[in-house]
């Protein structure tokens, strides 16, 4: 594998970092800022999810119980952006963080200040997001895809959103440019791109992704911003615009923005799985083509979420091929998993468990995309509580159990000791059991025809909802638990050893555990990878 | 591939980055306060503006300061060189959102509501040519010509682009007189472009009647001409620093890489520039 | 790893006896659509949704022998193979036949749900913050012309009623179209996009403000179909239901000479001079229809959404009446506050901001009469 190196040796001084809550703000260094960004984006995740549960709350029954009409669209706006932007986009750069210097055997980022305000913008961004909920007339009350007119009519929250938008595009194109530029030019001699773990690839066409299409959402919402003040009509008819003109371009950011949000999961789990099959991954070449192939297509499937706005035939026509495509190269990689385990030699510690549940759930999930993905069957199922459940499979099954994967699998490695293994499968079996209780149900719920974005039901709804409900309160109780492992094992516990898991691979599994402050300042020489 | 023996530099903890966040906030909360008419917005955004001011001023004088003292070897070089290439992709991203409205409501919109099924029930009376402002805007205005002003501003940032070509070359041969020559020139033609297009814009309000607010057209042009004018004038900005740098004897033949990011943002904004001529102004 | 396997399995059975026993007879699929394409829609789906399952159940019974049989703690020692061209090309070239299989079915389906040609009858949509007008444009009912309000009581949603069957469903007028026969709908709307739904037709149509979008249905069984608003709307996005109730042609005739005969006898005479008594209890009507689903019954408003008229300067001073009018009339451009010209009559908006200059605290004593608001049109 990697030579012996130094760690911890440097021949140019260190200043002593500054110690208290200076660290953390002037930090350059990833690990730092790996950190930061986990923690930030684990405290948005019960933030969004405290919202979810007031959605949740005020669906246990029909009728209005708990929350205004109004408030209730504010929260499904905020619940959404603050899930996507806030919880779920740097959980991964947070891994990201830590992990692709390690991996590469890099000293550190390519541009470690720039990394730096990459996180502290994401405060400031989400500060106004969560600030917009106690402006006068609230947060935009719009879901989170924004659609003019409703949004033109929207108060001052609405422009705190739409600033928090283009900040947290700042941070994530900053970020994404940090990322490639590291991947591109900074791994260890011998590790070529070929030969490069597979998180890394996930993350260097994700950050591809990521640059290519926030900059699109930012000129959507500029758009936004001067038709609601300054008189222009990009979305208003009377002056020959559209408001559809705004969903083609929120949905030219929005489809790549979910593989954004799908590949660096893949990613993690690409890493678990062989670890814990004890066998290299299975078809490493066509795992990099299928996600290079998934991040293509994506740019040109992004009308799958307008069937019902009337674009005409052959449009929706080549919309669904273009869509359906999109299943070859996913399944390749399901394939290419299941594949990895064949004949393995299996074991569950949690971060295994985590994975499995990704693909079952996943592909699941990736299955209802494939039915709504079929426009005439779409028609009866968008703005239904199908597509809830739809991307709550793919996103919080998908992304939420990926990066629980990856918390576990490289906790040990972060803090030094190993978790409470007992108390994460618990973890792990509650949020399984939860999750499912919280969303299967959904899908019929939209069959039988239960729009989203609706505060209150008709009667016929009400059991499948209670179902829902108490899941997800369940759901939520249950991620406390993971907050108190991870204190736990910060706090101390068995020490881990350098390798951690037998069956992993890669350079971060020859640093000490936890890993040192500074790592691989003189670059390690890379001879492994079995592909 | 990183081959290089040498560290990769990696900087010390920085203050300056905060500082841009907390701009930042101001900034925002500054502008969404001054848009609701709500005055104490407008200090807020100029306090915010400071202290961006403050940061930049401050963080480029560390990457001066660390570049001169020569901390960036090789790889940092091409680290560079990346970003700066994926920052500009980017850029090149957001026009294409706008580009791609421009091309919706002239290709699309505006056609389905003067001959489509909505021109059909809602608009008899309004008819489909290029320019529109839709069919609500009752009143007359005109189209911005290509062969005016349009079409100096055109050759005048062409120029711009060869003059900064000679200025690199001269950088590379080590002739620093005609570096720092091409560069004022390239800036001096930077800056009388930005003069053209402003008397373009006063053209625009006074004698065509043609505003902002002129329906999608004026929405689309003014959009597209003023991010691009903004952007033309960051990179005069920055090509003043790098021309402040010169003449302080920055840069050398072999490491220069400031100077060309710089050099390729300018024609990027060249390039922008000249789709907006065929799109914009001439078709 | 048993564990595994029998704690999923009996988790899974556990939910679906769960599920299944507690409320037999719960919808679990779409309803059966009354129409041609809507049934082929439905087929389709179900046609698909077995696919994934049958595609489920092969990859994940292989996962399971593994997960059972290649377990470390059975002493099961890892192959090491990791590429296989020839299974890999199978498992690209598998999915993109079965995918190609999907695909012709559902472009048939789709081909006809988009044919709007032929149509018997054309009716316009038009979503309103929170209601539905309907405009019967050609064919039989030509000129009729209705709004479609929900009809649920307040106290029901704010649980001081026992909730009807009907909750949430039920609407004023309902649309009314006879049976077998091609119904084309032209979608659009006054402020905000809105959907018109209907699932037993498999119509979902985004109604666009300023752009016309046209779906169509022909339904072969009689009965009262609802639907709701499909695309976020605003507050009450939840409470624009969508009746549409299909009859026989006899019945619809009858129906047709009803509200012919019923428009006729609601025309107000425009040059009637109304009294305050009369245009009050006029404009309260029209207030509890059409305003007070923002400005509330009480006429305070929802602060920071909605402003308070119970003492708003336009509503009290003489000198606004002018812009009181207008605004109403023309609603003002980038907020929530309508043009209610397009929905209301002159004496409808004549009446209504009477009933605002004079109720709750405005005492104003001003009468607006229908000319007046005719003057404030153009
Ligand atoms: C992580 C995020 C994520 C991911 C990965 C996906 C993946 C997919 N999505 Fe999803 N989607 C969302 C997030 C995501 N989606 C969100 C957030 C929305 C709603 C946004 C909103 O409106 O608010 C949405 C909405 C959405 C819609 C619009 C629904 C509507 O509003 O009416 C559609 C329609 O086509 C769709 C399709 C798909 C498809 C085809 C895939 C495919 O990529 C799935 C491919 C995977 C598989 C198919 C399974 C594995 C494959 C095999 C085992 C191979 C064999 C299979 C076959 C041959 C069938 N998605
Ligand atoms: C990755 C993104 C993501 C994630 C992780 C989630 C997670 C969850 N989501 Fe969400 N959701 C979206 C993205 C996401 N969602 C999007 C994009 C929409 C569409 C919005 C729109 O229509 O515009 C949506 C919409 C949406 C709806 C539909 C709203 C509507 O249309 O009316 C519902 C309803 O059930 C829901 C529920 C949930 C639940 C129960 C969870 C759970 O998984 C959450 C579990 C976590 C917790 C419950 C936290 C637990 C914390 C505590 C218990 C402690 C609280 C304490 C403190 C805050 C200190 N979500
Ligand atoms: C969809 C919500 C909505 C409905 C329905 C609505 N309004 Fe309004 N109305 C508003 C909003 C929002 C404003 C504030 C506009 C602004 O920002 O100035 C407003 C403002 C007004 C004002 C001006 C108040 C002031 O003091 O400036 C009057 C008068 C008014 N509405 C009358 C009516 C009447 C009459 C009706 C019914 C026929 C009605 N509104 C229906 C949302 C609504
Ligand atoms: Cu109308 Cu939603
Ligand atoms: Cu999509």
């Amino acid at each position: 594998m990697a030579h012996d190196h130094a760690i911890g040796h440097d021949d140019h001084e260190h200043h002593a970092p500054p110690s208290g809550i200076m660290r953390w703000i002037t930090t350059t260094n990833h690990k730092d800022i790996g950190s930061m960004y986990l923690w930030f984006s684990f405290i948005m995740f019960l933030v969004g999810g405290a919202m979810a549960l007031v959605i949740r709350a005020e669906l246990f029954q029909p009728g209005l119980q708990v929350v205004s009409p109004d408030f209730f669209n504010q929260m499904i706006t905020l619940h959404a952006l603050i899930m996507v932007f806030g919880a779920i986009m740097p959980a991964f750069v947070g891994f990201s963080n830590w992990m692709i210097p390690l991996q590469i055997g890099a000293s550190d980022m390519a541009f470690a200040r720039m990394n730096n305000w990459s996180f502290w913008i994401l405060p400031v961004a989400s500060g106004l997001l969560v600030l917009s909920m106690f402006v006068p007339g609230g947060a935009a009350g719009t879901g989170w895809t924004l659609y003019p007119p409703l949004s033109i009519q929207m108060g001052m929250g609405m422009d705190l959103a739409i600033f928090g938008i283009h900040l947290l595009g700042m941070s994530s194109i900053m970020g994404a440019i940090n990322i490639i530029t590291t991947i591109l030019n900074m791994r260890a001699p011998g590790m070529t791109l070929m030969k490069m773990p597979m998180f890394c690839w996930t993350w260097l066409i994700t950050a591809f992704l990521l640059i290519a299409s926030m900059p699109v959402l930012a000129g959507a919402v500029t758009m936004l911003l001067t038709d609601r003040h300054f008189g222009t009509t990009f979305f208003n008819a009377a002056g020959g615009g559209d408001p559809v003109l705004f969903q083609h371009i929120f949905w030219f950011f929005g489809h790549p923005e979910v593989y954004i949000i799908a590949l660096p999961a893949f990613g993690v789990i690409s890493q678990v799985i062989p670890a814990f099959s004890r066998k290299p991954l299975f078809g490493y070449a066509s795992m990099v083509y299928a996600i290079a192939a998934i991040a293509v297509i994506s740019f040109f499937v992004w009308a799958h979420h307008m069937y019902i706005t009337g674009i005409p035939l052959t449009g929706q026509l080549y919309f669904m091929y273009a869509t359906m495509v999109i299943a070859i190269p996913t399944g390749v990689k399901v394939f290419n998993w299941v594949a990895t385990m064949w004949k393995g030699s299996l074991s569950f510690e949690t971060p295994m468990l985590f994975s499995l549940g990704f693909l079952f759930l996943f592909t699941l999930g990736g299955f209802s995309g494939l039915v709504l993905s079929i426009t005439a069957v779409d028609i009866l199922l968008q703005e239904t509580y199908y597509v809830i459940a739809h991307f709550h499979y793919v996103m919080v099954a998908g992304a939420v159990f990926s990066a629980y994967a990856g918390a576990y699998y490289w906790l040990p490695k972060w803090t030094g000791y190993m978790y409470d293994e007992f108390l994460g499968k618990v973890h792990f079996w509650l949020t399984l059991i939860f999750f499912n209780m919280t969303f299967f149900v959904q899908h019929f719920l939209g069959l039988a025809g239960m729009p989203r974005r609706v505060p209150d039901y008709a009667l016929q709804f009400t059991e499948f909802n209670m179902i829902s409900t108490i899941g997800a309160f369940g759901l939520g109780i249950s991620q406390l638990l993971f907050l108190y492992i991870v204190l736990k094992a910060r706090k101390g516990g068995v020490k881990a050893t350098t390798q951690v898991w037998d069956g992993a691979e890669g350079l971060e599994w020859t640093v000490p555990s936890p890993a040192p402050y500074h790592t691989f300042e003189t670059p390690p020489v890379f001879e492994g990878g079995k592909h | 591939m990183s081959q290089s023996a040498s560290h990769y530099f990696v900087p010390q903890p920085s203050h300056w980055p905060i500082f841009g966040s907390i701009a930042l906030l101001l900034m925002a909360n500054g502008t969404v306060l001054w848009m609701n008419q709500i005055p104490s917005g407008k200090w807020m955004l100029a306090g915010g503006f400071f202290v961006l001011l403050t940061m930049l001023f401050g963080w480029f004088a560390n990457v001066i300061r660390e570049s001169e003292e020569g901390a960036y070897g090789k790889n940092v070089d091409i680290s560079f060189r990346w970003a700066m290439g994926w920052f500009i992709f980017s850029e090149i991203m957001f026009f294409a959102a706008f580009f791609g409205a421009l091309f919706y409501i002239r290709v699309l919109s505006v056609p389905d509501l003067a001959e489509g099924l909505s021109g059909e029930f809602l608009y008899p009376d309004f008819t489909s040519a290029w320019p529109s402002a839709g069919p609500g805007f009752k009143e007359e205005f005109s189209k911005m010509g290509a062969w005016g002003l349009p079409a100096i501003n055109t050759a005048l940032l062409l120029a711009s682009g060869v003059t900064l070509t000679w200025a690199h070359h001269a950088l590379i041969k080590n002739n620093r007189l005609h570096l720092n020559i091409g560069l004022a020139l390239t800036i001096l033609l930077g800056f009388i472009f930005l003069l053209l297009q402003v008397e373009e814009y006063a053209h625009a309000y006074t004698d065509y009647n043609l505003k902002l607010t002129t329906g999608g057209y004026g929405s689309t042009f003014f959009l597209l001409t003023g991010f691009h004018g903004f952007h033309v004038t960051l990179g005069a900005v920055m090509l003043c620093v790098i021309l402040a740098r010169t003449l302080k004897g920055h840069f050398t033949p072999e490491h220069h890489f400031g100077f060309e990011g710089v050099a390729w943002y300018w024609h990027f904004v060249d390039v922008v520039w000249l789709l907006l001529f065929v799109l914009v102004y001439w078709l | 790893m048993k564990r595994f396997v029998g704690t999923a399995g009996a988790v899974a059975l556990g939910l679906l006896a769960y599920t299944a026993s507690a409320w037999a007879g719960y919808q679990l699929n779409l309803d059966v659509p009354v129409t041609e394409a809507g049934r082929r829609a439905y087929d389709l789906h179900n046609m698909i949704t077995l696919v994934c399952l049958v595609i489920f159940v092969v990859v994940f019974g292989v996962l399971a022998y593994s997960l059972v049989m290649h377990r470390k703690s059975k002493g099961h020692k890892a192959a090491d193979f990791h590429e296989h061209l020839g299974i890999e090309i199978a498992w690209t070239i598998i999915p993109t036949i079965i995918l190609v299989l999907i695909a012709i079915p559902s472009t048939k389906a789709l081909i006809d749900l988009k044919d709007t040609s032929e149509s018997e009858i054309t009716i316009k949509v038009t979503g309103y913050q929170w209601k539905w007008g309907y405009d019967y444009l050609k064919g039989e009912g030509e000129g009729i012309k209705f709004l479609s309000v929900l009809s649920t009581p307040k106290d029901q949603i704010h649980n001081k009623a026992e909730k009807s069957a009907d909750y949430m469903m039920a609407v004023d007028n309902p649309m009314v179209v006879p049976v077998n026969t091609k119904v084309r709908i032209l979608a659009t709307a006054n402020d905000v996009i809105h959907a018109w739904a209907v699932p037993a037709f498999a119509v979902k149509q985004d109604a666009i403000p300023g752009f016309i979008r046209d779906t169509w249905f022909k339904a072969d069984a009689e009965g009262m179909y609802v639907g709701q608003c499909s695309e976020l709307c605003g507050k009450d996005h939840g409470y624009m239901p969508i009746n549409v109730k299909v009859v026989s042609a006899a019945e619809y005739t009858a129906w047709v000479a009803e509200q012919k005969k019923k428009a006729a006898s609601n025309v107000d005479d425009p040059n009637k001079v109304w009294t305050l008594e009369e245009s009050m209890a006029r404009g309260e009507k029209v207030y509890a229809n059409a305003c007070a689903s923002c400005h509330q019954a009480n006429g305070k408003g929802v602060p920071g959404a909605f402003p308070a008229l119970d003492g708003s300067k336009m509503a009290k001073v003489a000198a606004q009446k002018g812009k009181h009018i207008d605004i109403v009339l023309h609603g003002k451009a980038g907020t929530a506050m309508g043009a209610f010209g397009g929905q209301l009559s002159d004496t409808e908006i004549a009446a209504v901001v009477t009933y605002e200059r004079n109720a709750w605290g405005n005492k104003t004593g001003d009468i607006i009469q229908p000319a007046e608001v005719k003057a404030a049109r153009k």
